[in-house]
């Protein structure tokens, strides 16, 4: 990181690397004498913030006052929930009793059908297939119910979020200020504090309430839409919008029938990113409440039922396919052209159709039970295929596993642990506010040492150099893994096409999916946690390496074959380089992924900030949660910032402007 | 030669529809009160020095009931920033900007949205159609917003497509239609509250250059029906020859001349402006007023009017090998222009022609 000059003669003294190296050697002396200078090397108990505790008292505090709020809250959510879980999954009881006749919910055919019909109105047939079997699958295998009552949370949790996001979009659009400095840091945090972290104080203050697993999916979900909404605005043409103060808009016709409607594309890109993550936190939500597919695959995780649990994920990632293609489609299709004077059946043929086979299908129901509920008999299941392959597996390769874990453990896993976890905070801290000070200047200096403290002012160092040792290791074998095959991917279009799809199915699969099969093969422990991460995290570093190597310009390469360089040369001299400030910030994403990843594997026993979230969430001790949470999230932005500063200046260096949109 | 003889733009008599003075447009930081510091008008070096832009620099303008004035300039001249100022979609960092006798800039929200919705209409250059609605709706839409009645507003939205020359699309959507087409729909949406003042900001320059000419016959053509005043932005000399009535040229901000076409190509201002003019020909900008000396007696082979351009009388009078009586409506003798003349001007000799 230095600046290399390259006139011969009288070189400079390169500052920068002494720098490093003298600061580098500080620090290990200090980490391995710790007698030097103990305060540096361990942080003193004593000199720990109680800021946990003042934040559970804070809250405790509160809850008096805001106990109404989040009741009538909680009353008025509860309203569309009912109403979804029942049209969805169990019908509305007209008495009391289980036995009370009840309006019936809707005919498993019968939305079968719709989805397919809407599939086909905004897709064609290829999108209508994809619904069709997506939904067919959740019925043959026995996950519709469950899945039903995943359907209801994500009816309800869609349009809320949506909307939520849309209306603070606007809001952000209007008011530049407040977008600086209330939406943007509020959403940086929402999106890498863990998910586990902020559902705890959601839990205190709603309680286990139907309604709080909605509240905390909504805050997980709503980020992107407001993202989406800001941006889309901004991207309506400066023309557009002076075409409507000329017309004699006023402001709300502006919003309402010019800006909105124009933005309308990038707005359903918001709402299906809306729906996926969703879909995503479908898992958490069943820890605090929610029932459905979620529920069942922690279950599964919890009793090692390998067979059950898959088959549960996949279902999730079923529904998330179909609601993923049948959204995009809808975004991307175009209005029907309808003449003026259409008729309504005439414009709307899917619609009545859909509406009248739902009907049809949920009214024969009453009398026929093959429609109302999916016959037991029609259904089957693969579980036992699964736990068997997995015991064969057990029986026959468990050696080979266990040399496997015993090699990463020993070799890699535990050196790494015992240098970070020997290593002075001071020093560390230093060391980041000099990359800082290095990459930009004093301000990223300040952020980053403030940043990189802040876990041993609270008192949680070890446990975030655990969480940095396994976050490091994984995203360097990411690395190690999705680099080459991103380059590989940019060579040859077979193994291109089969990276799209597993990537894809790897990025809408939940990730506690990927937890099962590992669990199974090398049991609990940080071994598993790492394969997991890495499967989690490998996507943005194939995907990251891909795009840089494509938007190298072609000009340059066919300079490159002109002056006679071989295919490696020009993938080592031009290709690489050029790509390598897209890269970087792919190990970044990388990083981030892993961080988030990271704190769901503390199901499987690893002993970092994850567990003491998750230790938090079941304690419900919101201060605890709050700051382990915070901690995570430093981490984060701190790696992101010090990447974009590092990636920033190899492109200033390579001489190409920065292009905004990435990452 | 009596070129003194040129009035000052026939216009010039008529009352003003739109005049602004010394508007100025800076942007960048505490532009207003570094403009309002000083008693003297800045000069561009002390805009450079205070990071500023001079967008729009003193720019003071009269435009008249039912004439064409063009605004004509390079690009980042500051023509479309002039433009929006005198529409108040910007607010001018200082200047007045007066519209039927009323300061526009002192006109509140509420006024100046009533303002638009009847007086204004604008055209763009990227036509700025809304994606989402059909050719009908599109040129209902700003009748739509007065909360118009259906009927009433799609019956007024037909007669404006009839008028551009679109019927029979009116249920296309923007993304069905050429560019052309699409420009004629954003005509016909401006067109539709009837407004008195008409903006269009570089109309044509989006479009091919056969479709562009076409385009330009289209507007003299409603313009003749429909005599508005048009302030026309353009970065094209030859399209601005053809359509003016008045020329504004802008450079840096600041308008150096002002006046007729026949004006800028006799007189240029400065070097600048004569490098725009250097191309044109000149029978098309200059009429007989200009080219005819003083009557010197009998035997004229036809009478011509004044105003009439060189070019649409070149053949008839070379053809004829005499000279040819310029006499005005009452049929008052003003001179006679001489065969010699015209060809002179034709090939580029002699006084005009240099
Ligand atoms: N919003 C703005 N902020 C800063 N500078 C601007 C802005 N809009 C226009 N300018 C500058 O003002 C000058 C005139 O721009 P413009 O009026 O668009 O020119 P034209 O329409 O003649 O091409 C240009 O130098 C342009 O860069
Ligand atoms: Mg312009």
């Amino acid at each position: 990181m230095t600046d290399t000059a390259l006139t011969s003669g009288s070189r400079p003294i390169p500052w920068g690397r002494i720098g490093w190296l003298l600061l580098l050697g500080a620090t290990l002396a200090l980490g391995i004498w710790h007698g030097l200078l103990p305060w540096a090397a361990d942080y003193p108990k004593p000199w720990v913030l109680p800021l946990a505790k003042q934040i559970t008292t804070l809250f405790k505090a509160s809850l008096d006052t805001l106990m109404p709020a989040t009741r009538a809250f909680s009353a008025v959510l509860q309203v569309p929930l009912d109403f979804a879980i029942g049209l969805f999954a169990k019908g509305f009881p007209l008495g009391p009793g289980p036995d009370a006749p009840a309006i019936p919910r809707l005919s498993w055919i019968g939305i079968i059908a719709a989805v397919t019909l809407i599939g086909h109105a905004y897709g064609g047939r290829k999108v209508a297939a994809i619904a069709f079997f997506c939904f067919a699958y959740l019925a043959v295998f026995g996950q519709w119910n469950p899945a039903m009552l995943t359907l209801a949370l994500v009816a309800v949790c869609v349009p809320v979020g949506a909307l939520l996001g849309l209306f603070i979009g606007v809001a952000a659009y209007r008011n530049p200020r407040f977008d600086s400095y209330v939406v943007r840091p509020a959403l940086d945090l929402l999106q890498t504090v863990p998910a586990f972290a902020y559902i705890i104080p959601i839990l205190f203050l709603f309680g286990f309430t139907p309604v709080t697993p909605l509240i905390a999916t909504v805050a997980f979900a709503m980020p992107p839409m407001v993202r989406a909404t800001t941006l889309a605005l901004h991207r309506v043409p400066a023309e557009i919008q002076e075409f409507g103060a000329m017309a004699g808009c006023t402001r709300a016709q502006l919003l309402w029938r010019i800006l909105l409607p124009s933005a309308k594309p990038t707005l359903m890109i918001g709402v299906n990113q809306v729906i996926m993550l969703t879909l995503n936190m479908v898992i958490i939500a069943s820890m605090i409440g929610a029932e459905g597919l979620g529920f069942d695959v922690l279950f599964a995780l919890r009793n090692q039922k390998i067979g059950v649990g898959l088959e549960a994920g996949l279902a999730i990632t079923a529904l998330a396919i179909a609601l993923d293609r049948l959204s995009q489609a809808a975004a991307e299709a175009k209005p029907a052209l309808y003449r003026p004077g259409t008729p309504f059946h005439r414009r709307h043929p899917h619609l009545l159709l859909g509406l009248a086979i739902l009907a049809a299908t949920t009214l024969l129901g009453t009398f026929l039970p093959a429609f109302a509920a999916v016959p037991p008999e029609m259904t089957v299941t693969t579980a036992p295929v699964w736990d068997g392959l997995v015991k064969w597996i057990n029986v026959n390769f468990f050696d080979y596993f266990e040399a496997l874990r015993t090699f990463l453990l020993i070799w890699i896993l535990n050196p790494v642990k015992l240098t970070l976890l020997n290593l002075p905070w001071l020093g560390a801290v230093l060391l980041a506010a000099y990359a800082g000070w290095r990459l930009r200047d004093k301000g990223l200096a300040m952020l980053a040492a403030g940043l990189i403290a802040f876990p041993a002012l609270v008192g949680l160092w070890d446990k975030a150099m655990i969480t940095v040792y396994l976050c490091f290791i994984a995203a360097v074998i990411s690395c190690l893994i999705g680099i080459p095959l991103g380059v590989v991917a940019t060579r040859s279009r077979w193994f291109d096409r089969v990276q799209q799809v597993v990537v894809d199915t790897l990025q809408t699969l939940p990730s506690f999916v990927y937890l099962i099969p590992v669990v199974m093969l090398f049991r609990v422990g940080d071994v598993t946690a790492l394969i997991a991460i890495v499967a989690f995290a490998v996507t943005p570093a194939i995907r990251y390496t891909i795009h840089g190597i494509r938007q190298v310009p072609p000009h340059l390469i066919e300079a490159a074959i002109a002056t006679g360089c071989t295919r490696g040369q020009i993938l080592w001299r031009v290709q690489l380089p050029l790509a390598l400030p897209e890269i970087m910030l792919g190990i970044n994403q990388t990083i981030l992924f892993a961080l988030s990843m990271l704190v769901i594997t503390a199901l499987v026993g690893t002993r970092d900030l994850g567990q003491e979230v998750y230790i938090a969430l079941t304690k419900v001790d919101t201060g605890r949660g709050i700051i382990a949470g915070l901690c995570v999230a430093f981490l984060g932005i701190a790696a992101d910032r010090l990447l974009r500063a590092g990636a920033e200046r190899f492109r200033r260096r390579l001489g190409i402007a920065a292009r905004a949109g990435m990452g | 030669m009596a070129l003194a003889q040129v009035p000052i733009g026939a216009s010039a008599e008529k009352p003003a529809k739109l005049s602004c003075k010394h508007v100025w447009k800076l942007f960048g930081q505490n532009a207003e009160s570094f403009l309002a510091g000083r008693p003297t008008p800045p000069d561009a070096a002390a805009l450079a020095e205070a990071g500023l832009v001079g967008a729009v620099r003193d720019v003071t303008l009269d435009v008249a009931e039912g004439e064409i004035f063009i605004v004509m300039g390079l690009s980042g001249s500051g023509k479309s920033t002039l433009l929006r100022c005198l529409a108040r979609l910007i607010e001018p960092t200082a200047g007045q900007v007066v519209f039927e006798g009323r300061d526009l800039l002192k006109a509140s929200e509420a006024e100046m949205i009533d303002i638009r919705r009847h007086k204004m209409g604008m055209v763009f250059q990227n036509f700025a159609l809304l994606p989402h609605l059909s050719v009908l709706d599109n040129v209902a839409f700003p009748l739509a917003i007065q909360s118009v009645p259906k009927d009433k507003r799609l019956a007024r939205a037909r007669e404006v497509i009839e008028l551009v020359g679109l019927k029979g699309r009116e249920g296309a959507y923007p993304r069905e239609l050429s560019g052309g087409q699409q420009q004629r729909v954003g005509i016909a949406r401006s067109l539709a509250v009837g407004p008195d003042l008409w903006f269009l900001d570089e109309p044509f320059s989006a479009l091919d250059p056969l479709i562009r000419r076409e385009m330009q016959t289209e507007l003299q053509r409603l313009q003749a029906v429909l005599k508005k005043t048009i302030i026309f932005i353009t970065h094209d000399f030859d399209e601005a020859i053809r359509l003016a009535d008045r020329i504004a040229i802008m450079k840096d901000g600041a308008v150096i001349q002002t006046g007729t076409p026949e004006e800028l190509v006799l007189r240029p201002a400065t070097e600048y402006v004569a490098e725009f003019t250097r191309d044109v020909q000149r029978a098309k900008v200059m009429s007989v007023r200009s080219l005819m000396r003083p009557a010197n007696g009998a035997g004229y082979a036809g009478t011509v009017r004044p105003e009439q351009k060189i070019a649409a009388i070149a053949a008839q009078v070379i053809e004829a090998g005499k000279p040819f009586a310029v006499a005005d409506e009452s049929g008052a003798l003003l001179g006679e222009i001489a065969p010699q003349a015209v060809l002179d001007l034709l090939i580029g000799r002699g006084p005009a022609g240099a």
